[in-house]
């Protein structure tokens, strides 16, 4: 596979990582603050799992796990750890515009440290070894 | 006291899944069928995979638990540890390349995420 290709085909995959671990992290927070709750019962189990919100965001989170065990099946793992940390600024963002929470000076100091680092990081060969 | 115990936990058990996972994808050789059913398939009739997925949940467990006797401004600084024992142990154990450039984009991640928990 030419190189060309292989930096493209990274890409797609570490962005497909990025947005279900972010979605589905969002989506199973939101379900388990607007719907029933653990009282530690068999039942409230039951009522949480089969929340839609929650559905959503386990499934958004296997999705997670399956495009990251195939990114992993070329690339580095020094290369996508750093990469998909990106997810730690989307994150932030999403719980700006949804929770209202405040973003700090200090917060989009270490955001712009973290969008630096993963473009760093994402300029290198994403395959090193063979 | 107990809440280094947790991030002790986490960050060992996210080194290990991760580990195992980088490992036997590599040793699988570069995907090209991306379907659903073929993944799911792959990762459970690997054991080094199904270890993979018991060590992320180990982790999952104890990030839940971190959370109720620390603050999220505490926990994720301190499992962000994770970011630099697995690069580390990429270069040493799988042979990668670490490159200045990567080594230096790292550790302004690693930066970052504390700057976010403060």
């Amino acid at each position: 596979m030419s190189s060309n290709r292989l930096v493209r085909k990274t890409r797609l995959f570490a962005a497909i990582v990025v947005v279900t671990n972010v979605l589905g992290n969002f989506a199973l927070s939101w379900g388990m603050k607007h719907g029933a709750a653990l009282d530690g019962s068999p039942l409230s189990f039951v009522m949480v799992v089969f929340n839609p919100w929650v559905l959503v965001g386990i499934s958004l989170l296997t999705g997670w796990v399956l495009s990251r065990m195939a990114l992993l099946s070329w690339a580095d793992l020094s290369y996508v750890i750093p990469v998909t940390s990106v997810g730690f600024v989307l994150n932030a963002i999403m719980g700006a515009v949804f929770l209202d929470e405040k973003i700090s000076a200090l917060r989009w100091a270490g955001t712009v440290c973290i969008v630096g680092g993963t473009v760093l990081v994402g300029l290198t060969a994403p395959k090193t070894e063979r | 006291m107990n809440a280094w115990i947790y991030v002790a936990i986490i960050v060992v058990s996210t080194v290990a899944s991760d580990l195992l996972q980088s490992w036997e994808m590599k040793r699988q050789g570069e995907m090209t069928n991306f379907g659903i059913g073929h993944l799911l398939k792959t990762l459970l009739s690997k054991l080094p995979l199904i270890a993979s997925v018991v060590f992320l949940a180990i982790s999952f467990y104890a990030f839940l638990a971190l959370l109720q006797v620390a603050d999220l401004s505490f926990a994720v600084p301190a499992t962000a540890l994770s970011l630099v024992a697995e690069t580390i142990l990429a270069r040493l154990l799988l042979k990668e390349k670490v490159t200045a450039a990567r080594w230096a984009g790292t550790a302004l991640v690693t930066c970052g995420v504390y700057l976010l928990a403060l």
